[in-house]
């Protein structure tokens, strides 16, 4: 890889910065789901691109790292591109696409479909971590509701759902109860991956930087995704199996493949995909 | 059981600064009582009832409630969460404006089932259950369960607002001016609508009206306020009908004959 940028820290941030959102981190995994606010800082992409999530990684990422970037599950797209560059160029840190090569995980609205193993870190980037913003706008009433464990509100949006739809037709961002405890966005993230949350084995670290929060989930933290007793949490299911390599059982993006209405279903997680077209028995 | 009064007010005192909103108010409420509180407007009557409520930190004296347990408790006394829980569970509070006690953008069902889902009911098919039986109760159509009170009429979101404060049976209802604000054939529906809710399930209600045929229509017993003083309480037919202090037979006397 190619050697750090001389004019720039290591991980783009100075040392004090760093050690500023370390803070946030360490208090954010004592309690876990608990927004922690931290000085967000400025950085050189736009507020909804990621500027959380960066911070997150600038502060945890270290010379033996390796580093994977996903966004909507692709490490191709533009954001994953760009901010793997971004940290290839200011740290010198090894990149990768593997999912099981990785040590740290930033992602943009996706949980790899390989599960994640101790010693990994997951960071997602997050765009309005309050939960119960769009039924309370006030931050002040949100903080005191979150003091209170008081979370009526959050059902009536289910209840909301369920009478306008049917159904809970809330299908990402679905909201979790960390640990009995707090209620939490789990970022956009499909509700496909809201189970991949509970007790996994990975550190999850979760940044905002418009909103200036950190939040996270120590590794085997118990997530539980609202519900009702006669309307049960459930992840979307898929018809067909990804075109490309006939997976079951993940999380697929719809493709359109001309202008004549073709289309075609893939996973979303291209390194899963990519393993088990090369052959590779994936997990 | 009944030896000791729900709502009890000593010396209660709210001042702003300087100046007065309300000072020296003492009463007590028992239980199937409806009580008014009346004066002019800038009398007191709201600060007072913010006061009763713990909506609003009185300056001087002590506001005490039975809770369900039969425990006296002063309301400053509570922590924030306690004075969470009884508001939506052994209290109701009516505002003036429905848009202050609705979501006014989230269904009316949803809006009944609120409190509900705030104490831990997670049962969609029993909340609707519940829901629809309160609309109807409130005389307000069924298959406006799933309409936003924005799409209701003023009548319809004071019914509504009504609904969703009883939901949880509570005991003691504070109601600041339910009436005002409707035109006056709606107020007559609104009022017979109270009067046989508060009979069917004994509620004890404090209620703020400058409107003194509401108080009339409703209340066993009133407080006739001004300046922040209680200046004349008793059986609401007494002080309607031989008013002591020169104030009431002012206000009395302000009655448009009928």
């Amino acid at each position: 890889m190619s050697a750090a940028a001389p004019a720039y820290n290591f991980a783009y941030l100075d040392e004090q910065t760093k050690r500023m959102i370390r803070r946030a981190i360490l208090k954010a995994i004592a309690v876990p789901g608990y927004q922690v606010p931290f000085a967000s800082r400025e950085m050189p992409m736009p507020y909804g691109w990621g500027t959380g999530g960066v911070q997150v990684t600038a502060a945890i990422i270290g010379p033996d790292d390796v580093l994977k970037v996903i966004d909507q599950g692709a490490d191709d797209t533009t954001n994953a591109v760009s901010i793997r560059a971004f940290f290839a160029r200011t740290t010198g840190v090894a990149t990768t696409t593997r999912t099981d090569a990785a040590t740290i995980i930033q992602t943009r609205h996706r949980i790899p479909e390989a599960p994640l193993r101790a010693g990994q870190t997951i960071v997602y980037q997050v765009p309005i971590p309050e939960p119960l913003r769009f039924l309370e706008p006030r931050e002040t009433e949100t903080r005191v509701m979150h003091a209170l464990e008081e979370y009526g509100l959050m059902h009536v949006k289910l209840y909301e759902d369920i009478a306008r739809h049917g159904h809970i037709a809330t299908t990402y961002a679905y909201p979790v109860k960390v640990e009995g405890r707090y209620v939490m966005d789990p970022s956009p993230i499909p509700k496909f991956d809201n189970p991949k949350m509970h007790r996994s084995p990975a550190l999850q670290l979760f940044g905002a930087g418009r909103e200036k929060r950190i939040y996270a989930l120590p590794p085997f933290t118990d997530v539980a995704s609202l519900d009702f007793e006669d309307h049960p949490f459930a992840v979307q299911a898929f018809d067909t199996p990804c075109a490309l390599c006939g997976a079951e059982d993940v999380y697929l993006d719809e493709v359109v493949t001309d202008d004549r209405g073709g289309r075609m279903f893939v996973c979303s997680d291209t390194d899963h995909c990519d393993r088990r077209r090369a052959g590779e028995t994936a997990e | 059981m009944t030896d000791t009064p729900l709502l009890s007010a000593d010396n209660l005192g709210k001042s702003y600064g300087a100046r007065r909103g309300c000072a020296d108010v003492s009463f007590a409420l028992w239980p199937g009582e409806v009580l008014a509180i009346v004066g002019e407007s800038g009398s007191g009557k709201s600060t007072l009832l913010n006061c009763l409520s713990a909506r609003l930190a009185p300056t001087a004296g002590t506001v005490s409630y039975r809770m369900r347990d039969g425990v006296v408790r002063e309301l400053a006394g509570l922590q924030e969460a306690e004075r969470r829980f009884l508001m939506r569970t052994d209290w109701g509070f009516v505002h003036q404006n429905p848009a202050e006690g609705l979501r006014m953008r989230v269904s009316a069902g949803a809006n009944v089932g609120e409190r509900l889902m705030a104490i831990g009911d997670r049962h969609y098919g029993r909340l609707r259950a519940t829901a629809t039986d309160w609309l109807g109760r409130v005389e307000i159509a069924g298959d406006r369960i799933d309409d936003p009170p924005m799409a209701f009429s003023g009548g319809m979101r004071q019914r509504l607002q009504i609904a969703c404060n009883l939901v949880t049976m509570p005991r003691l209802v504070f109601m600041d001016e339910p009436t005002g604000g409707l035109d006056v054939s709606v107020q007559a529906r609104l009022l017979d609508l109270l009067r046989s809710l508060v009979s069917e399930f004994g509620l004890s209600v404090v209620l703020v009206t400058h409107d003194l045929a509401v108080a009339r229509l409703l209340s066993q017993r009133m407080i006739v306020m001004k300046d922040g003083r209680v200046v004349e309480s008793g059986l609401t037919d007494r002080v309607l009908d031989d008013p002591t202090h020169a104030y009431t037979q002012l206000l009395v006397a302000s009655i448009p004959e009928s």
